[in-house]
């Protein structure tokens, strides 16, 4: 799949089809922990995209507050950015990317900037299906100030200086998929592969794709039996299907790659495909019905099930789509566009009284 | 009996959402268009049905068109309000019942007219009995239109406005104007003395409210984006931009220049405004002060960040169990200072209609040069009542989108540039915009905690520097915004300062303090902050300046006595804050209350005590009004 082993005559080994290397998609040095799962899921925001030859001035960074949301400076340097307020960074996003609707958003917040005091603008982004990744990076604590629970903290989970978590956890996929969103998945940082196969999955999706990455915090949520710590994590992630996403191709090829049987092909809006090997063979990641049924049996079994929960490429047009707005962006538009000419301020006075 | 003419008012005691706003808009725009000014009160109670509302009507042939609190003409439908109602009516003045209200009078020195409205109804078979209510308001329309010369045809033309033309309701409430004239016509004897004459004071005016001016404005503005959450009196203002911006912003290719959002919350829509205007579209947010303090975590980034953002604040007081549908100027502090630490506001204080319509295209323009939030504070007198108002002017200058660098500014540059840099010496950077493909175009926003070329640092002197550079930019502000109108008296030594809808009742005062008081003061309106060289110059001038305005802390004047510490024994503060938009009588009294000028400070102080505005006890005040006993 990567570039680095099939160099096209005449081109550097390493550089894509925008004419990029990866370093083009490197951010400033991270200044989270060693170790923190967060620059784990950097790395492969930046793989990902330079593997899609995605050009970085063609998306757009949102963040909000948090550790996680930190992470937008860790990637894609040349790419606009906005590092909003806590819990917020949804309505930053809807706003801005009608600027230029040909722009998608690339968004990182965590479990206390979505599942707490942004649960309210998450769910209503969603409800929007406003046209971006939106990635959780989850880590059942809140690293910036210093290790108290958050809202996705299992229940009875014991942390130093809080004590015991007396409240049940929200699971955000199940909220992300009761509020309508048209992609929700989930993974986990020490499996960067299916990291990077979701986040493409994710980006070549029409609409809001929610990632749920569970990304221990090395400082304050490392307990062998916390739900979000590396070990715990490893031992109980139960993946619904090996993933791989295919770019766009052309038909000839897709008949040609056909398998029978094992695999299950899942076409997103741009004509790209995830395949999806099911560990579970029954399991359709286009019946929310199903999703909504395997995300409460992991619950009740204590599981982490990861991979593509949910997707319907179809279900309905991104926010900005649901406009009619001018092929060329709002934000180029000028004042021979913008201001009504001089002789409907007649009309104007003349619809008053 | 002395004929009156053109110079009463008129209240109409109903019940909230009993459909009477048609009926007493159209005795407004029919005084409008008979050429007489004229202006319209809705006073109203936060409540969808049954509460006890009030609509008041001013006509005054010299213009002076502010709330009066005395009422010339009452007509009473509401049962529940009839004794306020009838013990409201001024000596000498009129009172119009529906006749089904089995209440005694008790009065005989007023003119009193029964009215059988729901007999009358009945009578008109042709009216389906749910419409009997709603245009049983039409008979006391066309009663008062025969008692004091309401011309028939100009109700006709208000009805025809009010229904867009269509005839079977145009025609229905017309009807019902026609019944009730002609039952005044043959059962009342005029017993009153007042009435309209036609004049030719209004012919080059138009008739609107503040929420429409300032949407239809933005429209001319270049609005791209808005996001709002309802809330009265705010929720007509988004509503209107976007009932007319299909119209006036049509294209051959249908296709849309613009989006607007209904936002989940006030937080969201002002976030939606900010990530726009991040991104380079003229946004704006409209909302009044209870979501004003949800957007103030937001304010303050967009201050901080550099973000362009225009925010509507039409003013009630709050919070929602306050008192929803009153007017208020009390946000004024806290949009001063609205945000975390050290934030200081643009704000705009539109008094008029056409000015709610100028300062709605000329909003983004300052937002867009300042890189900065800019508020514009209406309020809900000024916004939701219909006023006279000069034409809306097209605007004046070409839009200024402010200094923004695209790829072939930045190939100049080569590339070199720093979005926080103070290049210009003026304290405002030069910004990018996303869609900027070129690779030394983007910059990573953040709120203070950058240098000048938006690169993450928590230095304390690059801090110190950045926010140095915002103070700056701030006090280049007054080079953008409107300046303040100057209303001069000859020999003046009072001098008065106000703002926003106040306006009328000032004017009003000032030419009732030189006939009857014999002081003469100059006015001058602010119609921004931060304030422009000639407020200072206009407090320095006089021996005194008094600043009136509707809340209870004497915000303006607090904000004059910090900006102008020297000059602060010299300013006093006169305020009234019951809701109700302002009459000339209470700033004539809130003035002459503290009014010190040299020799007259003892008897001053005396009138304050006789002349302390309140709404309660009105009558009282006026007759123990110091002014009368000075007369006398």
């Amino acid at each position: 799949m990567t570039m680095e082993n099939l160099p096209m005559a005449g081109t550097p080994a390493n550089v894509n089809k925008a004419g990029l290397v990866k370093n083009d998609y490197r951010g400033a040095p991270s200044t989270l922990c060693q170790g923190c799962g967060h620059n784990s899921i950097s790395n492969q925001i930046i793989t990902a995209l330079y593997e899609m030859d995605v050009v970085p001035e063609e998306v757009l960074k949102f963040s909000g507050i948090g550790c996680s949301s930190k992470s937008p400076t860790y990637f894609l340097n040349r790419t606009f950015g906005f590092n909003s307020l806590h819990g917020r960074m949804p309505s930053i996003a809807t706003g801005a990317l009608f600027g230029n609707t040909t722009m998608r958003g690339i968004s990182v917040s965590g479990d206390g900037d979505s599942a707490s005091i942004g649960m309210g603008q998450f769910k209503h982004a969603i409800r929007r299906n406003v046209n971006m990744v939106y990635i959780i990076e989850n880590n059942g604590v809140y690293g910036l100030t210093k290790g108290q629970f958050s809202a996705t903290a299992e229940e009875g989970l014991q942390l130093k200086h809080q004590g015991t978590n007396p409240y049940m956890p929200i699971d955000i996929c199940l909220e992300a998929l009761v509020s309508n969103a048209t992609f929700v998945a989930r993974s986990f940082a020490g499996n960067p592969k299916q990291v990077k196969e979701l986040l493409k999955s994710a980006i070549a999706h029409d609409g809001i794709a929610i990632i749920d990455i569970i990304s221990p915090c090395v400082t304050f949520n490392d307990g062998v039996n916390a739900y979000h710590s590396y070990a715990w994590g490893r031992e109980n992630e139960q993946p619904l299907h090996e993933i791989s996403y295919i770019p766009p191709r052309n038909e000839i090829m897709l008949e040609r790659e056909m398998e029978q049987g094992e695999i299950r092909e899942v076409a997103l809006h741009d004509g790209s495909v995830v395949i999806l090997k099911n560990v579970d063979k029954h399991y359709d990641p286009t019946n929310r019905f199903e999703a909504m049924r395997v995300m409460e049996e992991a619950q009740r079994n204590n599981w982490l099930i990861t991979g593509l929960l949910y997707i319907n490429s179809k279900a309905k047009p991104n926010l900005s789509a649901t406009f009619n707005l001018t092929a060329e962006p709002l934000n180029k538009l000028t004042e021979v566009d913008l201001r009504p000419a001089r002789s409907m301020i007649d009309t104007v006075n003349a619809m008053m009284f | 009996m002395n004929k009156i003419i053109n110079d009463f008012s008129i209240t109409v005691g109903t019940k909230n959402g009993s459909g009477s706003s048609t009926a007493n808009n159209t005795i407004l725009r029919s005084i409008f268009k008979m050429g007489i000014p004229v202006s319209g009160k809705n006073l109203f109670p936060s409540n969808i049905q049954g509460l006890p509302t009030w609509y008041t009507i001013r006509v005054n042939k010299d213009g002076f068109i502010a709330r009066q609190e005395e009422s010339n003409i009452v007509i009473a439908i509401n049962p529940d309000s009839f004794a306020k109602d009838l013990a409201s009516v001024s000596a000498g003045g009129a009172f119009f019942y529906s006749d089904d209200i089995k209440l005694g009078i008790n009065r005989t020195d007023i003119a009193v007219y029964p009215l059988p409205i729901k007999s009358l109804v009945r009578s008109d078979q042709s009216i389906p009995n749910d419409f009997r209510d709603l245009v049983g308001n039409m008979i006391y329309v066309g009663a008062l239109a025969h008692m004091i010369n309401i011309d028939l045809e100009m109700i006709h033309t208000a009805l025809s406005f009010h229904f867009k033309g269509k005839q079977k309701p145009i025609d229905m409430n017309f009807s019902m104007v026609k019944m009730g004239a002609e039952y005044a016509k043959n059962n009342f004897e005029k017993k009153d003395p007042f009435y309209l004459e036609p004049m030719d004071a209004t012919k080059d005016l138009i008739m609107s409210d503040g929420n429409t001016a300032a949407a239809i404005g933005s429209i001319f503005g270049g609005i791209q984006f808005a996001a709002w959450y309802p809330i009265t009196p705010a929720s007509s203002l988004a509503e209107s931009v976007i009932q007319y911006l299909p119209t006036l912003r049509k294209r051959e290719d249908g296709k849309q220049t613009y989006a607007v959002v209904q936002a989940e919350d006030e937080l969201a829509a002002i976030g939606m405004a900010i990530g726009a205007g991040w991104a380079g579209l003229r946004a704006m947010t409209s909302t009044s002060g209870p979501g004003l303090s949800l957007m103030t975590e937001f304010a303050g980034l967009a201050y901080y960040a550099e973000v362009p953002v225009v925010v509507w604040d039409v003013q009630r007081i709050g919070p929602s169990t306050g008192l929803p549908t009153r007017t208020s100027q009390a946000d004024l502090t806290f949009a001063y200072h609205i945000g975390h630490g050290d934030t200081q506001s643009v704000i705009l204080l539109p008094a008029t209609i056409d000015e709610c319509f100028e300062f709605g295209w000329k909003s983004f323009d300052i937002a867009e040069r300042l890189q900065t939030p800019v508020f514009v504070l209406s309020d809900l007198d000024i916004g939701m009542n219909q006023w006279m108002s000069k034409p809306f002017q097209y605007p004046d200058t070409p839009m200024d989108r402010g200094k923004v660098l695209w790829e072939k500014d930045l190939e100049e540059l080569k590339g070199n540039w720093g979005r926080y840099l103070d290049k210009d010496d003026d304290g405002i950077p030069y910004r990018t915009i996303p869609g900027n493909k070129h690779p030394a175009s983007a910059y990573f926003t953040r709120g203070t905690g950058h240098d000048e070329y938006a690169k993450y640092t928590e230095d304390s002197a690059t801090y110190i520097r950045n926010m140095e550079r915002l103070k700056k930019k701030y006090q280049n502000a007054k080079n953008f915004v409107p300046t303040p109108i100057l209303r001069e008296t000859k020999g003046a030594t009072l001098g008065i300062i106000a703002f926003g809808s106040t306006e009328n009742a000032i004017l009003e005062a000032q030419h009732l303090l030189a006939k009857e008081d014999g002081i003469k003061t100059d006015f001058l309106r602010l119609r921004a902050i931060p304030f422009a060289d000639e407020v200072g110059e206009f407090i320095e001038k006089h021996e005194q300046v008094i600043v009136v305005e509707q809340n209870r802390d004497g915000q303006m004047h607090q904000i004059l006595v910090t900006n102008y510490p020297q000059y602060a024994m010299k300013l006093a503060s006169a305020v009234n804050f019951d809701g109700l938009p302002a009459s000339a009588k209470w700033v004539r009294e809130g003035i002459l209350a503290k009014y010190s000028a040299s020799g007259k400070k003892t008897s001053a102080k005396k009138k304050a005590e006789g002349a302390k505005p309140s709404r309660t006890s009105k009558k009282e005040a006026s007759k123990k009004s110091a002014i009368k006993q000075k007369k006398k």
